[in-house]
């Protein structure tokens, strides 16, 4: 037994050796960064950690706070029209596509550039296209269309759809890409079959094709839904929050209260509140796709 | 004659198709005019960091330069101001290429072998280790942000270049090592077995065998992975000191920068040069950079 044991730490030690950023990334980072923040979120750490137990006081002061109110507001406008905008517009751009279209892969290629573009360049391209005085608004009126008013980054009101508008356009190409991939997954003899019966080609899409899919449906909806609770940068070039704190979102938050505004419990609770959000995404997702089969 | 006898054998090929049916104006017509939706932020972009600023003012920015200059352009790259520094986006673009490289290169060497060990070398609890890594993709970063402030601090490592490269190289282990796992796992095994059988060990066989093997999804990661790290703006600005602040950060300090006339040209030719790099990549690697994001839309 003792002549063993060192024997079987040993064998494979390359691939163990190999494998220690993994190892260490998993543990410390991932579970011990994760553990740690969510940990200090009881304290009442401001300038530096501090271990000093308070319990739920930096929740229900972040609760009570305006500015948390409207991000979680921003953040479900933002989130439910993106959602179902980037997948309705998705969807039928990725049918339109899957039609043996001539140029396939240059509509692709058009539809998909802004995805390879950062957030930063996203948000400062909408910010002048969607600027009043010399953008879209300036262009309509300078036409004819005296009363027409479309400034949505300077009205605290609509400001949001500013933001998803940029939003739109950048991710959209993805659903599109991926959704045809699923569709390419589909058994052509479907088509044909239904075809043969007479059925219109959209009610073939509705009642047939889009229930084949539900499984890309789902995957993509979490993989997006997860990426939209993390969306930051977008906001801090198109609109920096503003106006007034119109814009603001969770992330933002986050970042303000930990970095700019020194006071880290804050930011530790409300970056929890986002790991509890994503959370609520994933683990149902992740038990229904890896929790019958084994491994993925 | 020949005619004739194409007559009597019947019409060969596929039925001619009409082009103009209703269906196909409905399709091109859709897909056109959602193509010029999307190419209109990138003109608008090239039309007013063409133009000088009176022209601006003055006119739509829709419409091309009446004047093409190319001022806007060379002041974005170096004189542009943020802060104190008047030495332009150079200083940026030259730290995101300082960043960029070595983080793309650790961050695939790493995830490359990981890869390859849990395909080919499985040890006991590698699967477990690899499922944390994997779930930990879905972590907001922010939960992990501060942690990572004190394990740097401790290393010496806060606010210099390569406390950054390893910063990204953890956020992109998830992605590419799965990647490069299920790369791995669909070779055929009996070459793996085969190389053992002749006494190539765990190195040998990476280096002789797999990576030979595999240049096209080393393409692929690194696509990922270029775009990626290029983009990034979070942790450039928390991992790194105004001094090296890559190109995203650089650019969103000049445009947003509250002092000064505003200077909507240069801010164009600032936002352009910073995408030109991430755009060059896509319209070159092409069908590549879709096998990418397909892969890599776990990263989000």
């Amino acid at each position: 037994m003792a002549a063993s044991r060192p024997n079987r730490l040993f064998r494979n030690l390359s691939a163990k050796i190999a494998a220690i950023p993994m190892i260490l990334t998993a543990l410390v980072v991932f579970v011990g960064g994760t553990v740690w923040t969510v940990a200090y979120s009881f304290t009442s750490s401001k300038m530096l950690p501090k271990w000093k137990f308070v319990g739920l006081d930096q929740y229900e002061r972040l609760w009570e706070t305006r500015r948390w109110m409207v991000s979680i507001e921003n953040l479900m406008i933002y989130g439910i029209c993106m959602l179902i905008f980037s997948f309705v517009i998705g969807f039928i751009l990725a049918a339109l596509m899957d039609q043996k279209i001539r140029f396939e892969s240059t509509f692709r290629t058009i539809i998909l550039y802004p995805y390879a573009l950062s957030f930063i360049v996203t948000g400062l391209v909408w910010q002048w296209v969607l600027n009043p005085e010399f953008g879209v608004q300036h262009i309509l009126r300078s036409l004819g269309w005296e009363s027409f008013n479309f400034d949505p980054l300077y009205n605290a009101d609509i400001a949001i759809f500013g933001v998803l508008i940029a939003g739109l356009w950048q991710g959209t190409g993805l659903i599109m890409v991926l959704m045809l991939a699923g569709l390419r997954g589909i058994d052509q003899e479907i088509w044909k079959a239904t075809r043969v019966d007479g059925i219109p080609a959209w009610k073939t899409y509705i009642f047939i094709v889009i229930p084949m899919m539900r499984p890309v449906f789902i995957t993509t909806l979490v993989l997006v839904a997860a990426a939209i609770v993390k969306v930051y940068d977008l906001i801090v070039a198109q609109t920096g929050g503003g106006p007034g704190i119109a814009t603001e979102m969770p992330a933002k938050y986050v970042y303000d209260y930990m970095f700019g505004g020194q006071n880290l419990g804050q930011g530790f609770a409300a970056s929890t509140m986002m790991l509890l959000a994503v959370l609520i995404v994933v683990v149902p997702w992740a038990y229904m796709e890896f929790g019958s089969k084994k491994r993925g | 004659m020949a005619d004739v006898t194409s007559t009597l054998v019947g019409p060969r090929g596929p039925k001619p198709r009409k082009i103009l049916t209703r269906n196909n104006i409905m399709i091109y017509g859709t897909l056109i005019i959602v193509s010029l939706y999307y190419l209109l932020p990138l003109w608008v972009m090239v039309m007013t960091s063409l133009k000088g600023m009176p022209e601006i003012r003055m006119g739509n920015i829709f419409a091309p330069p009446l004047e093409i200059t190319f001022e806007p352009w060379v002041k974005a790259w170096s004189e542009a101001c943020t802060g104190l520094n008047c030495d332009g986006l150079s200083r940026g673009f030259w730290n995101s290429v300082r960043i960029t490289v070595p983080s793309v290169i650790v961050s695939i060497a790493i995830a490359s072998v990981n890869g390859y060990a849990l395909a080919n070398w499985r040890f006991r609890g590698a699967d477990t280790f690899f499922t944390i890594l994997i779930f930990g993709a879905f972590i907001p970063y922010q939960v992990m942000l501060y942690p990572i402030v004190i394990l740097l601090r401790e290393m010496g490592l806060y606010g210099s270049l390569t406390g950054l490269i390893m910063v990204h190289s953890i956020f992109g282990m998830p992605i590419l090592t799965l990647l490069f796992r299920n790369y791995f796992s669909s070779l055929p095994e009996e070459l793996f077995k085969a190389a053992r059988v002749d006494g190539a060990g765990f190195w040998r066989i990476y280096f002789q065998i797999m990576l030979p093997m595999s240049l096209p999804i080393f393409v692929v990661a690194m696509i990922l992975q270029v775009t990626g790290i290029w983009n990034d703006f979070l942790f450039g600005v928390i991992y790194t000191k105004p001094d090296l602040y890559p190109m995203t950060v650089q650019l969103n300090n000049i445009v947003n920068s509250v002092q000064g006339v505003k200077e909507y040209n240069v801010n164009m030719a600032a936002t352009l040069l910073t995408g030109l790099v991430p755009l060059f990549i896509y319209f070159v690697s092409g069908k590549l950079f879709v096998r990418g994001i397909a892969a890599g839309a776990v990263k989000g």
